[in-house]
């Protein structure tokens, strides 16, 4: 088939899908699209780089940490994409083919990682991999990514300074996570003086790094008091709290995580830290974190994210709903968890608009998709593969749950090597 | 029977087991495996190389170091600068605000390439580096304790505490060290790419001959009269020692003989692998690789190595179809290996299947009276 | 100096005191129940962290049942948590004890790689029963927050709980082991185990005791800790390097060589921690142990032992 016939097919087409999956009328559009798009796709057009894309199955592959250490932040990524693959599947799948996916275990170790990516790539031929949590598992298939070309969505907020043909960044990169929310605590809560805080490692200090120029450069009258890291794992916090109550910032900004987490909010809270007089702005901590922390130590504080379980729009109502009925009740949805669950379906528009499975094609297709019913509102792929989105501000409240207090008016535009700010 | 009979014959055994080791990994493994599962096994052998260390000084000599992978990853690190120097040449970071460093130091504001790289522009260097860096480390290291005669539970203690120090320091001193994600895209040496299949299969063999070469290695040093001084030391250090040896000398330099080993190990681990992080160098993965040890037997060669694809293959696999249950197995593995066969493999074999081979061999000939009888016995 | 006031200065004097009380009690909390195995059997259990997160899950059970039950009660079920906490550690110790231990007296090192195959064994099965996620444990009001002093000096309560929990043990502790009969025959066990054998004293039931204690005690510290720490499959393993260093540092068979080695490791970490970024006050107090520990091989306190 020639390029263009697609092109023409492809908005309608998307448009009845999307309202497919919004009415959730799976029954409905199972029966006769199916035949019509094996017809309109024949597999011999549809791929022709010998993915693993039958008549009626493309498989993709789950790469995530289900044991190790990871596995606490990873399930729900894991879950999200399990969700979304199975929706998509009841709303007939893409170019009339059911997803099957290849689940592998990174173990927490970053050449398993790049390991399991070559036997997605190499052995399954996997279409798309959704996968990958911390920046050094990413680092580590990224190689192996680009010489097999694969395509990889990835789910976490992150420190930016990467952009590869291979990989579309479905979480937010520094900027789009830190600088809304100076801003905003800048004009609403008058804060003038900032300690930053942060675990030892990349993606906190570079984080850092770009709050501190901004509040240097670009926040009038506004300075940074201190800023200190910690080994990851570290419990004990009383030093540094010591040291916030003697300078007394306006702001603690916190990028602190995993177990030392839990430590740090539970100390600062005995330490009489009232986060209800005292500003605390983090974007380390997520509804998932926060399961761990216990609501009552944290309630009060601000966090900087894209996305909250309790974002009152209809598109994720359903989201919240379909999850909870997949795992359970009580689990909680986080930011990379919201950020897990897009990578799915904006691989699918995007297969559907280049009417292909071939990497170089949907990856050619792919800047401008948007995904109108997104739970976290609408977003669209930036041509370097990051999304364009709204920064939120939440208010963790003692149940868990934040309460949005800003919305960026617009979408906030990816900037993975932001200039001034290196 | 004389001990020196067992000896000898356990020193045949040995070297008829390398003599396997080396069929299996250079004949049978790379004609029956495709490209993808000799590069895996390749991974494997690179940590059979601090098993080999670990039989050295642990199995021999008593010395039970829990920070092999400081060694390890010092050495692989060593490579890793070398490779990402010539990965970061001016033509390929012209898109960094000071081309030619390793993209991670433009990330972190260095100008400059930091004095303790420069010199891994070269080859050579680096290549003496691998041995050298991780020796002197393992001698700074073990030198002051063995002479204050500090030993057993004390040394393992404290050499998981350098893991752990050294792993704090390479995480947080990321513009110099790559951080947390360590030293990753690493492409070409000496313009020879090390990414294509082609090359992997090369490096694999590379590999493979300097694992049989470290064998050999140890089981010269086992057979020579230090290692019957290293056997001496692990069973009564003191009586050695009124005997006149210098104890600590004999210990910090087999100490450091395993060091080099399991970081040659780590150079080919970069190589093969195409990264080195920090995640090489804490307190688990050290200990993982005392467990591949202790599974294929501390006290024989070819049963570290034996071990060490036995366990991989069974992560591997078991991580493949029950992740779950894999830390049960792995830890019921490690207890059960130490209650019930503390001399792993290697000692299951020549306890066990070998008496029953002579008793067969013996009754096929006629038992006759001459033939050597059962070691076990 | 540091561009603080003289008021100022005092303040952070009796602040960073304070928070190095706390830091020592942690660590003293941490390692007693390590120190009293290893002094006894020269065994340093690598599961430990693992025993005080069972401790800890221990505590966040009883919560629940607290809750469901026992709502009014709430306030105080801590106390009754601790209790559980070192009932199903001990438990779980002496039965560690009896199926592994026993059989490993005679190879020290070999224990060191048993135990660290029960530590795995013991996170998959954490993660089984109570997921992968961290879980939080309620505390009840009264135990979080802090009693003001000056308008700068705060006094932790949850602090002040795990000072006077760590006294308490340790004074226990020491009672039991100085006092009692069952200490007379740990410390002769101790001093020569072929002599107390003859004697009449029964070793391997010593042995078993010991060792359930010391993972009691692992249980309720674990229980402490979760004021102030996390509870997940892992979280164990953030405190073994800290620990086994303060009970190496101790040196083997002194419970005053404990005391004085948390104490030592704690002040210089709290100390170096104000002046520095907190991984470099890390790296540098580990650093100055090691080297503490190579000048001063057996540890801070010994006992003199025949061998």
């Amino acid at each position: 088939m020639p390029k263009k016939p697609p092109t023409d097919l492809q908005s309608p087409l998307r448009r009845k899908l999307l309202v497919g999956t919004a009415a959730a009328s799976a029954a409905a559009m199972m029966s006769s699209p199916q035949q019509a798009f094996a017809q309109t796709f024949p597999t011999a057009k549809v791929n022709t780089t010998g993915l693993a894309v039958t008549d009626t199955e493309v498989t993709v592959g789950i790469l995530h940490s289900i044991t190790g250490t990871m596995a606490i932040s990873e399930t729900g990524s894991v879950e999200a994409e399990k969700l979304a693959i199975s929706q998509i599947n009841e709303s007939g799948g893409i170019l009339g083919r059911k997803i099957k996916f290849i689940q592998e275990d990174g173990a927490s170790d970053w050449p398993t990682f790049a390991e399991k990516a070559k036997k997605l790539l190499v052995e399954n031929k996997c279409a798309s991999v959704m996968g990958c949590w911390t920046s050094a598992s990413r680092k580590a298939v990224l190689p192996v990514f680009e010489q097999y070309n694969g395509l990889l969505y990835y789910p976490t907020f992150y420190e930016g300074l990467e952009e590869s043909h291979n990989v579309f960044y479905t979480g937010q990169e520094a900027t789009q996570q830190i600088i809304a929310g100076l801003n905003w605590v800048n004009e609403t809560k008058k804060a003038r003086s900032f300690y930053l805080l942060g675990s030892d490692y990349i993606w906190p200090r570079t984080s850092n790094k770009i709050a501190r120029k901004h509040i240097e450069g670009h926040l009038k009258g506004c300075k940074v008091l201190g800023e200190e890291y910690f080994p990851l794992g570290h419990t004990q916090f009383n030093s540094v709290i010591n040291k916030i109550k003697l300078h007394k910032p306006d702001v603690i900004y916190a990028i602190i995580v995993g177990g030392s987490n839990v430590a740090f909010y539970k100390q600062l809270k005995a330490a009489g830290i009232d986060l209800s007089k005292q500003t605390l702005l983090t974007i380390s901590v997520t509804e998932d974190e926060i399961d761990g922390i216990g609501g009552e130590n944290i309630a009060g504080a601000f966090a900087c994210m894209k996305y909250f379980q309790s974002l009152d729009n209809p598109a994720n109502k359903k989201f919240v709903e379909a999850f909870q009925k997949m795992w359970g009740a009580k689990t909680v949805i986080g930011d990379v968890t919201q950020a897990a669950y897009l990578g799915p379906w904006l691989w699918k528009f995007a297969v559907e608009k280049a009417g292909s499975f071939d990497v170089d094609k949907v990856v050619a297709a792919s800047p401008g998709i948007e995904f109108k019913d997104a739970p976290e509102g609408y977003v669209r792929i930036h041509k370097n593969h990051h999304l364009w989105s709204k920064t939120l501000v939440g208010k963790a409240r003692t149940d868990g749950q934040f309460d949005v207090v800003y919305t960026t008016p617009d979408l906030v535009e990816p900037n993975p090597f932001p200039k001034g700010y290196q | 029977m004389s001990t020196a009979n067992t000896t000898t014959k356990n020193r045949h055994l040995e070297l008829i087991g390398i003599g396997l080791i080396a069929l299996l990994i250079l004949v049978v493994l790379p004609v029956w495996l495709d490209a993808f599962r000799l590069n895996l096994v390749g991974k494997y052998l690179t940590y059979a190389f601090v098993a080999v260390g670990l039989v050295l000084c642990w199995g021999y000599t008593g010395i039970l170091s829990l920070g092999q992978g400081i060694f390890f990853g010092l050495g692989g690190y060593c490579m890793a600068m070398f490779l990402k120097l010539e990965a970061s040449s001016v033509a390929n970071t012209k898109i960094q605000s000071t081309p030619g460093i390793p993209d991670f130091m433009d990330w972190n504001q260095l100008t400059h390439l930091p004095f303790f790289w420069v010199p891994f522009k070269s080859l050579p260097f680096a290549l003496i580096a691998v041995i050298a860096v991780p020796s002197l480390a393992a001698f700074i290291l073990s030198y002051a304790m063995f002479k204050r005669r500090v030993g057993g539970v004390y040394f393992a203690i404290i050499t998981q505490a350098f893991a752990a120090v050294l792993t704090i320091l390479i995480i947080g001193r990321q513009g110099y060290t790559g951080g947390i994600n360590g030293i990753t895209d690493l492409r070409t040496m000496w313009g020879w790419d090390i990414r294509t299949d082609g090359a992997k299969e090369i490096l694999y063999f590379a590999c493979a001959f300097l694992l049989i070469g470290m064998m050999f290695l140890a089981r010269f040093v086992l057979s020579s009269k230090l290692g019957r001084i290293l056997v001496a030391i692990r069973d009564k250090e003191d009586r050695v020692r009124f005997s006149g040896y210098d104890v600590a000398s004999v210990k910090v330099f087999i100490f450091c003989l395993a060091s080099a080993i399991a970081a040659v190990g780590g150079a080919m681990f970069t190589l093969q692998v195409g990264f080195m992080s920090p995640s090489f160098v804490g307190i688990v993965p050290s200990i993982e690789m005392v467990i591949f040890c202790a599974v294929g037997g501390r006290q024989s060669v070819v049963g570290a190595v034996v071990g060490t694809l036995l366990v991989n293959y069974a992560k591997t696999s078991f991580s493949e179809s029950f992740p779950e249950l894999w830390l049960f197995a792995m830890g019921g593995l490690f207890i059960a290996v130490v209650l019930a066969f503390p001399r792993g493999i290697a000692g299951l074999f020549t306890d066990q299947v070998v008496p029953l081979f002579m008793k067969w061999k013996s009754a096929r000939d006629g038992a006759t009276p001459d033939a050597t009888p059962a070691p076990a016995e | 100096m540091f561009g603080y006031s003289f008021g100022e200065l005092g303040s952070i004097f009796a602040m960073q005191a304070f928070s190095g009380l706390i830091l020592f009690s942690v660590f003293l909390l941490m390692a007693l129940g390590l120190a009293i195995i290893f002094g006894q059997m020269g065994v340093i259990n690598m599961a430990h962290g693992e025993f005080m997160i069972l401790g800890a899950y221990m505590t966040y059970l009883t919560s629940h049942i607290f809750q469901a039950y026992l709502p009014g009660l709430f306030s105080i079920y801590f106390f009754v948590a601790m209790v559980v906490a070192f009932i199903v550690s001990g438990a779980a110790g002496l039965a560690v004890e009896w199926i592994l231990i026993r059989h490993l007296y005679r190879r020290p090192l070999d224990t060191l790689l048993a135990t660290w195959g029960l530590s795995l064994m013991m996170q998959q099965a954490f993660r089984t029963i109570f997921g992968a996620r961290e879980v939080g444990v309620e505390l009840p009001q009264w135990m979080m927050g802090a009693l003001p002093v000056t308008d700068v000096i705060e006094v932790q309560i949850n602090g002040l709980f795990v000072m006077a929990l760590t006294l308490l043990i340790t004074g226990g502790v020491a009672l039991l082991m100085f006092r009692s009969r069952w200490g007379l025959q740990v410390r002769a066990v101790v001093t020569n185990r072929v002599m107390s054998g003859a004697v009449g004293i029964d070793t391997r039931r010593i042995d078993r005791l010991t060792f359930g204690l010391g993972c009691g005690i692992a249980g309720i510290a674990g229980a402490a800790f979760t004021m102030i720490g996390s509870t997940g499959p892992t979280s164990g393993q953030l405190y073994i390097v800290d620990t086994f260093l303060v009970v190496v540092f101790g040196g083997a068979q002194s419970l005053i060589g404990t005391i004085a080695s948390a104490f030592t490791i704690s002040q210089s970490q709290s100390t170096l921690e104000f002046f520095l970024s907190g991984s470099m006050a890390k790296v540098l107090t580990l650093l100055v142990v090691i080297g503490l520990l190579m000048l001063r091989p057996q540890g801070l306190f010994v006992l003199k032992v025949r061998k």
